[in-house]
């Protein structure tokens, strides 16, 4: 078949973008496929770890006080009395259901917790990811494009200390110089007292606030997550800034945008177009990566700023040994986890004709 | 005959061809002595390379002599003197003084030996079996031995090492030991996948296929051929590594799951004094900046290698 758009037909153009369109299909499939794959393994290390604390699970559910007979019901009840493998099956069959038991701190079922606590955190990754992408983009950008000069150097120096700084620290030192002695923005939690919070409707603070028309509330909400956010963001817009730069000062060598820049193309149309595109393509990867890691460095920081999300939920469950929360917890971060870095797949897929054929070639 | 130049021929004059074994291994020594020179030079070239070894060797001479060089150090215990509780940096305690009256400059030094011990503890854990794995897996590429270790290390992958070490450490008695056991538990795979993308290259690699056509052994073809060749990416990343388990090891204790006090952990100190913020400022800071010193270091370290032994892998 032709390969060149000129020299084809219509009818070769139909089928050329439905075998694509079918690539994309099965790429897809098989990358969830595998992840599925993944989950189950997952689900049977998180098992693992519920089940190495010595001890017995039904005891300490009901107390140290509490009958025999109760204990026993509670063990037959949990299955504890048959072979483990057999434990897992039962298991994996109620967290497939969402079903995780009660938790010992908060004497609810854990799936509501998680309910409750899980957007606080969303809306902390997102906001946390929009600020790495947007950022960390723009800077690597700006500082390709005066590579060598002083401000490509100040970028440089300020992503290094970014990486390799934590973000408990960031979130310490926000706290401090912004939150007390600016006093720019408040410290703790996530709306002010005195404010009602607005109808839950997709349990984004933010986001219920404007849909419900309270632009009081909406600032105030906003307001308390820029600190906690930009904390989280600050590692992985340092590397998105690192990371674009090379790709860009890397492709700025390349044949085809001299070929561009002889042909008279403006320099804008350059950069935004012919240029942003492939050199995003590892930023987008890394931001993936880096957009599931602020879910890990959330432990710490939901913390220092005393953000009610699932994080503060799951450290708390883990110093109390609540091992029904631990459980949840864990596997909903890894089924997000893993989400994302099909997204991500798939974003990169589309911006990298490559991999989506070479993907394909390997069948 | 040209007049030959330069150490390493001064060998081969007289008879050339017959090299007596004793100047043989003379000529050995003196060229590795060389390539060590040259190696040192092309790093000290880099001021921001050498600004990590000295960072990371004060580091670890400070930890060293800890007991020697701090102002206080029987602050490193449980000691207390409300009289000098709470007093920021001054000339006396550079770096203030916490709740109970004990020298934070102390402390951070003294923090320092958990912390390198902690790095070290985990490497020599992880280094050796996730290296092996990757050797086997990258070898049989293709085959189910691949599948089934390549697949395992996907799960440990598929979520943060922070998260499941969190869980593991959470589960056991939380002290520094299980600390470094649970991130140990979360970090092999990282070896695992670098060694079997390195390896799954060299081993179409024509001295590893003559090595085979020879009918060397298996264990001769992966530690033999094939590692010594996948060493300068090892160590890389066991450079870079060092700083993120301090800093995983940081967090752990930060949520009170890895140095127990009253030993100081910097990320007990740090968590202990956010509470402080913002009056006593200086009882979390400085652990914090401590943290960030010893992962600075490191990285720097770790990239210079990287530009030294051009390990573009890691």
């Amino acid at each position: 078949m032709a390969w060149s758009p000129s020299e084809m037909t219509l009818g070769d153009q139909a089928t050329l973008f439905k075998e694509l369109a079918m690539r994309l299909v099965t790429f897809i499939l098989r990358r969830a496929l595998h992840s599925i794959f993944v989950l189950l393994g997952l689900s049977v290390v998180i098992f693992g770890i519920s089940r190495i604390l010595p001890g017995d699970p039904a005891r300490m559910a009901v107390g140290a006080r509490a009958p025999q007979w109760v204990v026993d019901n509670l063990r037959a009840q949990m299955h504890l009395d048959e072979p483990l493998f057999v434990q897992y099956g039962y298991w994996l069959a109620d967290a497939v259901q969402g079903k995780f038991g009660i938790s010992l701190v908060t004497r609810r079922e854990v799936a509501e917790d998680i309910k409750e606590f899980f957007p606080a955190t969303l809306e902390l990754a997102l906001f946390a990811g929009i600020l790495m992408g947007g950022f960390g983009i723009l800077l690597g950008t700006i500082s390709a494009q005066h590579k060598d000069r002083w401000i490509d150097n100040v970028v440089r120096v300020l992503s290094y200390l970014g990486v390799v700084t934590p973000a408990f620290v960031f979130a310490i030192i926000f706290m401090l110089v912004f939150g007390y002695w600016l006093k720019w923005l408040p410290t703790i939690g996530r709306l002010s007292e005195g404010l009602t919070r607005p109808p839950v409707i997709t349990g984004l603070m933010t986001v219920d606030a404007l849909l419900a028309g309270d632009l009081v509330v909406f600032w105030d909400a906003l307001k308390h997550l820029i600190l906690p956010a930009v904390a989280l963001a600050m590692g992985g817009l340092a590397q998105e800034a690192r990371i674009t730069r090379a790709t860009m000062s890397d492709n700025l060598t390349k044949d085809y945008i001299a070929a561009e820049r002889a042909l008279g193309i403006p320099e804008r149309v350059i950069m935004g177009k012919y240029l942003l595109k492939p050199s995003l393509i590892p930023t987008v990867s890394i931001l993936g990566l880096d957009f599931a890691g602020t879910l890990s460095s959330a432990f710490l920081v939901e913390l220092i700023f005393n953000w009610p999300g699932i994080s503060r939920y799951g450290i708390n469950a883990m110093l109390r040994k609540d091992l029904n929360a631990i459980a949840a917890v864990i596997l909903v971060l890894g089924v997000v986890f893993i989400v994302v870095n099909i997204i991500v797949d798939i974003v990169v897929a589309y911006l990298d004709p490559r991999i989506r054929l070479s993907a394909e070639r390997s069948e | 005959m040209t007049e030959v130049t330069g150490s390493w021929a001064s060998g081969l004059q007289g008879e050339a061809g017959h090299v007596a074994l004793a100047d043989w291994q003379e000529l050995q020594r003196r060229s590795r002595r060389e390539n060590i020179g040259r190696a040192w030079y092309k790093f000290s070239r880099n001021p921001l390379s050498v600004a990590g070894l000295v960072i990371v060797l004060t580091i670890v001479l400070l930890a060293v002599l800890a007991p020697y060089v701090t102002p206080y150090p029987h602050h490193a215990g449980p000691f207390t003197d409300f009289a000098n509780a709470k007093l920021p940096p001054n000339p006396r305690y550079l770096f203030g003084t916490d709740t109970i009256g004990r020298d934070i400059l102390t402390r951070v030094i003294f923090g320092f030996q958990d912390a390198l011990l902690m790095g070290i503890v985990v490497l020599a854990l992880v280094v050796p079996p996730g290296v092996l794995l990757g050797l086997v897996a990258g070898y049989n590429q293709g085959t189910w031995i691949d599948t089934v270790i390549m697949r395992i290390t996907d799960i440990f992958l598929a979520v943060p090492p922070l998260i499941l070490a969190l869980a593991i450490a959470s589960v056991l008695k939380p002290n520094l030991m299980n600390s470094m056991m649970a991130v140990s538990l979360m970090w092999w795979p990282w070896y695992t996948r670098l060694v079997y993308g390195l390896t799954s290259q060299l081993r179409n690699e024509y001295f590893v296929k003559s090595a085979e056509t020879l009918g060397a052994s298996k264990a001769h073809i992966l530690f033999r051929e094939i590692l010594p060749n996948c060493v300068s990416p090892i160590f890389t990343k066991m450079s870079l590594d060092m700083g993120w388990v301090i800093l995983i090891g940081s967090a752990l204790s930060f949520v009170g799951l890895g140095v127990q006090p009253p030993k100081p952990g910097l990320g007990t100190m740090v968590a202990d004094g956010a509470r402080y913020l913002p009056d006593q400022w200086w009882i979390p800071v400085f652990p914090a900046l401590g943290i960030v010193v010893i992962v600075l270091g490191f990285n720097l370290l770790g990239d210079g290698l990287r530009d030294l032994l051009a390990a573009e892998e890691v």
